[in-house]
């Protein structure tokens, strides 16, 4: 194992995981479902609004608000505040900042939320002005937004390992499996393989079962000190250990590993635990095969070997390796920015032993991912994060 | 392998006529680096003077070394194609209506990758050449062609949305009195435009060269006096609806600057001619063209002038030529921007003085007219914006780029 110097994330505890259910269209604001998720959080941890001294906000479709506009809005008067624009990558890398904002007592309750709206034409306005290197250099190319991108990484990646559309479609039929016990997810119908398969071409190999359906929504949790959450009387989740990392690889022609590779034995160096024991893993999907990717490159398995991986290991919440319990966003949907904190959300409800019809029985160890941001070629932020229940 | 394109059916009358769609425009300011090099028909990278490494998409520093000196300069073209895929689902109108849309990544040999439009032939896994294009919103954009020769590559589906193919369109040659217009008709002609209306002010009066114009297959003689508005407002009236490609062979050359004429007639007659007669075509021609930017095969694709390169950089022997020259060529940036809407390019040739009656006391090199008339066809060919026929022009453009002030005193002689 490698050896750390990072300081660990000691008394660092994460409670309250609230997802204000998703809509596939809404004629609201992102500030009306940021402002929910808001409420909930308090209501849920039983403080006042003016508890809260900490505020991390990722939303893509804001307009001109960040953080700091959220504040006069919403009436908080907080001493720390964060607005990360890191798309999938957002809430690892804000619950990385608030935890060190927690514990070096900089702030003492930190809301994290996330939150957008969906309009009729949101997806495409988000699709236009995603980057300036997307604007240059990828939408002119047929405007197919991050599908023909990821289109192209996925043809790479499945060519280059010897994968089949098939091995792809397993992780997407198991969460559609898993999305029918969680009664938020937007996605309500069994999916077969067959009709996996059988779906539309998006842009090939993507096809329609590969994609995530954009909606609104907003997710969040607060990060604290442990003794904090105690004399609340809040369930909390240990933070034990996090990465993130960006524009990782850059001389890899195309995209076949994200950052994580980079870092994965610090992750469980640092957290003092072997992929084995985790209980519940939860990834950032925005397409299956960037799943696989993350399976590889979290050391599941090796590189090349992910859809062996998937062929001997089911991925249901009753299944050897509980994978993306809530049905990720697959199948509960993609509520833009909120979408990075489904994992973490989902997870922490896991490891509270508060996740209902999708609880994977004794969940003491969850692993939450974040990817994001593909600028140009290559998604470029990535993270992950391990916490653990109080059973444990 | 492509199929050829066939000739366009007769249209029906009671089906709409598609509307153009303008492709994304957007784009920084330091991306017009490839506008410029497409609008040549260059093909050119951005290099890090400090450390020599190419980059893509266009930045501010280079990502190897931070240098701020990064340059455009003409780049090797050949690159690996290593994934493709076809957009079947996009999200914006132009490409919806023209998916499948067949897009790629490509390795540069000289180093960065670049997303492209692939012609219809680039094979995964094997070389390609690379070309930078104006698309139907007027912007640059990466195109990857195989690396050799393969059969009817120019009927390519994608690859005709970056060109002004004159292959099955109408051409209206605005004047087919002079040489220019003549050999323009003629060229036309052998690159596969179905027809080739020739202007031709008072038809019944004869003219040098008319029996290579009358009576040929495919090319149709009209009445065209583009001074006069009423001219070429029932000249449009008549075939505006189907000239897909206009070349204005306008020719209105007289030596002489300022000092040297007695009062502003010829002045007057210089721009009634050449600029005036730029409005009339614009005014009568312009508007029907930016509707059938869409219009199939034989949609309406681009506008040409023929411009003096002194429209560039004032000649003072043809001092007042030289000035209604660079009127023209204001005026041509103007259209560009208002038929950029229905997609149909405006292509200026400049050339040096033509090998012409009015040129006859100057000295050679001097422009052939069957030159112009084959750049014509291969600007259209080429999907370019600017065009520069012969060592003057191309001399000029040079020098203008190198010191306009040199340049300046040196044609004072």
């Amino acid at each position: 194992m490698t050896n750390t110097l990072r300081a660990p994330y000691d008394g660092v505890v994460i409670a309250a995981p609230v997802t204000i259910p998703y809509v596939r269209y809404s004629i609201e604001s992102a500030q009306w479902w940021i402002g929910r998720a808001l409420s909930a959080l308090v209501a849920q941890a039983g403080i006042k609004a003016s508890d809260i001294d900490g505020l991390c906000v990722s939303s893509f479709t804001m307009g001109t608000d960040s953080g700091i506009g959220l504040t006069q809005h919403f009436g908080l008067c907080v001493r720390w505040l964060d607005t990360i624009p890191l798309g999938g990558a957002s809430s690892i890398a804000g619950l990385r900042k608030a935890a060190r904002a927690v514990q070096a007592r900089d702030a003492d309750i930190v809301a994290c939320v996330a939150g957008d709206t969906n309009h009729v034409d949101s997806f495409r306005l988000t699709l236009e002005n995603f980057s300036r290197f997307n604007q240059d250099a990828v939408y002119p190319y047929g405007a197919g937004g991050a599908n023909s991108s990821f289109a192209l990484i996925a043809r790479n990646y499945m060519r280059t390992f010897g994968v089949t559309r098939e091995d792809v479609g397993r992780i997407a039929v198991a969460q559609r499996a898993n999305a029918l016990r969680n009664p938020h997810a937007l996605m309500k119908t069994p999916l077969t393989m067959e009709q996996y398969l059988a779906a539309r071409p998006i842009s090939d190999p993507i096809h329609l079962f590969d994609c995530v359906m954009p909606c609104a929504g907003a997710e969040a949790f607060l990060v604290m000190r442990e003794e904090t959450a105690a004399s609340l009387g809040l369930p909390a989740a240990r933070l034990l250990s996090t990465i993130e990392r960006h524009n990782a690889f850059a001389a890899d022609p195309m995209q076949v590993r994200g950052g994580w590779a980079m870092d994965v034995d610090e992750l469980y160096a640092m957290a003092g635990v072997k992929p084995d024991d985790l209980d519940v893993v939860q990834t950032y999907d925005d397409y299956p095969v960037i799943t696989m990717m993350q399976f590889e490159d979290l050391g599941f398995c090796k590189k090349g070997e992910g859809a062996a991986f998937v062929r001997q290991h089911d991925l249901t919440i009753d299944g050897d390796f509980p994978h993306n319990t809530s049905g990720g966003q697959l199948s509960v949907g993609q509520a833009g920015a909120a979408g990075a904190y489904l994992g973490v959300v989902e997870g922490l409800r896991q490891v509270l032993g508060t996740a209902g019809p999708t609880q994977v029985r004794n969940a003491s160890i969850a692993l939450a991912s974040g990817f994001g941001m593909i600028n140009y070629d290559r998604g470029l932020a990535s993270g992950a994060a391990i916490f653990a229940g109080p059973s444990r | 392998m492509i199929e050829p394109i066939k000739p366009p059916r007769r249209k029906n009358p009671l089906l709409r006529t598609r509307l153009p769609a303008s492709p994304p425009r957007p784009r920084s300011r330091t991306s017009h680096g490839f506008t410029r090099a497409a609008a040549e028909g260059r093909f050119m990278l951005q290099r890090c003077a400090a450390c020599g490494s190419f980059a893509y998409p266009a930045r501010e520093a280079c990502p190897s070394c931070l240098s701020v000196g990064l340059v455009f300069i003409d780049a090797p073209r050949r690159g690996m194609l290593l994934a493709e895929t076809t957009a079947r689902v996009p999200s914006d109108v132009y490409f919806r209506e023209r998916a499948p849309w067949r897009i790629g990544l490509v390795k540069m040999d000289c180093g960065p990758s670049i997303v492209a439009h692939l012609h219809a032939d680039c094979v995964e896994g094997a070389a390609v050449r690379m070309s930078l294009q104006l698309d139907k919103s007027g912007q640059a954009v990466a195109f990857a062609h195989p690396e050799g020769e393969t059969p009817n590559m120019a009927d390519d589906r994608q690859w005709r949305e970056m060109t002004a193919d004159p292959k099955f369109r109408r051409v209206l040659v605005t004047n087919g009195r002079n040489m220019i217009g003549q050999e323009a008709v003629a060229a036309l002609k052998a690159a596969g435009a179905k027809t080739v209306f020739v202007g031709v002010a008072e038809p019944w009066r004869p003219f040098a060269g008319e029996e290579r114009l009358r009576g040929q297959d495919g090319i149709e003689i009209v009445t065209l006096d583009a001074a006069d508005e009423k001219s070429a407002a029932d000249l449009a009236a008549d075939i505006g609806g189907k000239v897909d490609i206009l070349v204005n062979t306008t020719e209105y050359v007289r030596p002489g600057g300022l000092l040297d004429r007695r009062g502003t007639s010829i002045a007057r007659d210089e721009i009634d001619q050449a600029y005036l007669g730029f409005i009339n075509l614009a005014q009568a021609f312009g508007p029907a063209m930016r509707m059938r930017g869409a219009d199939g095969i034989n949609s309406s694709s681009a506008w040409v002038n023929i411009l003096s390169v002194y429209a560039l950089a004032n000649w003072p022997a043809f001092g007042a030529y030289s000035a209604s020259q660079a009127a023209c060529l204001s005026l041509s940036h103007c259209l560009r921007a208002e038929l950029r809407p229905g997609g149909v390019k405006v292509m200026n040739l400049f050339t040096g003085p033509v090998d012409t009656e009015w040129f006859q006391t100057v000295p050679p090199p001097k422009v052939a007219p069957r030159a112009i008339a084959q750049a014509i066809v291969s600007g259209l060919k080429g999907g370019l914006e600017e065009v520069y026929v012969g060592d003057v022009a191309e001399e000029i453009r040079q020098r203008l780029a190198a010191n306009p002030k040199a340049l300046e005193r040196e044609l004072d002689r």
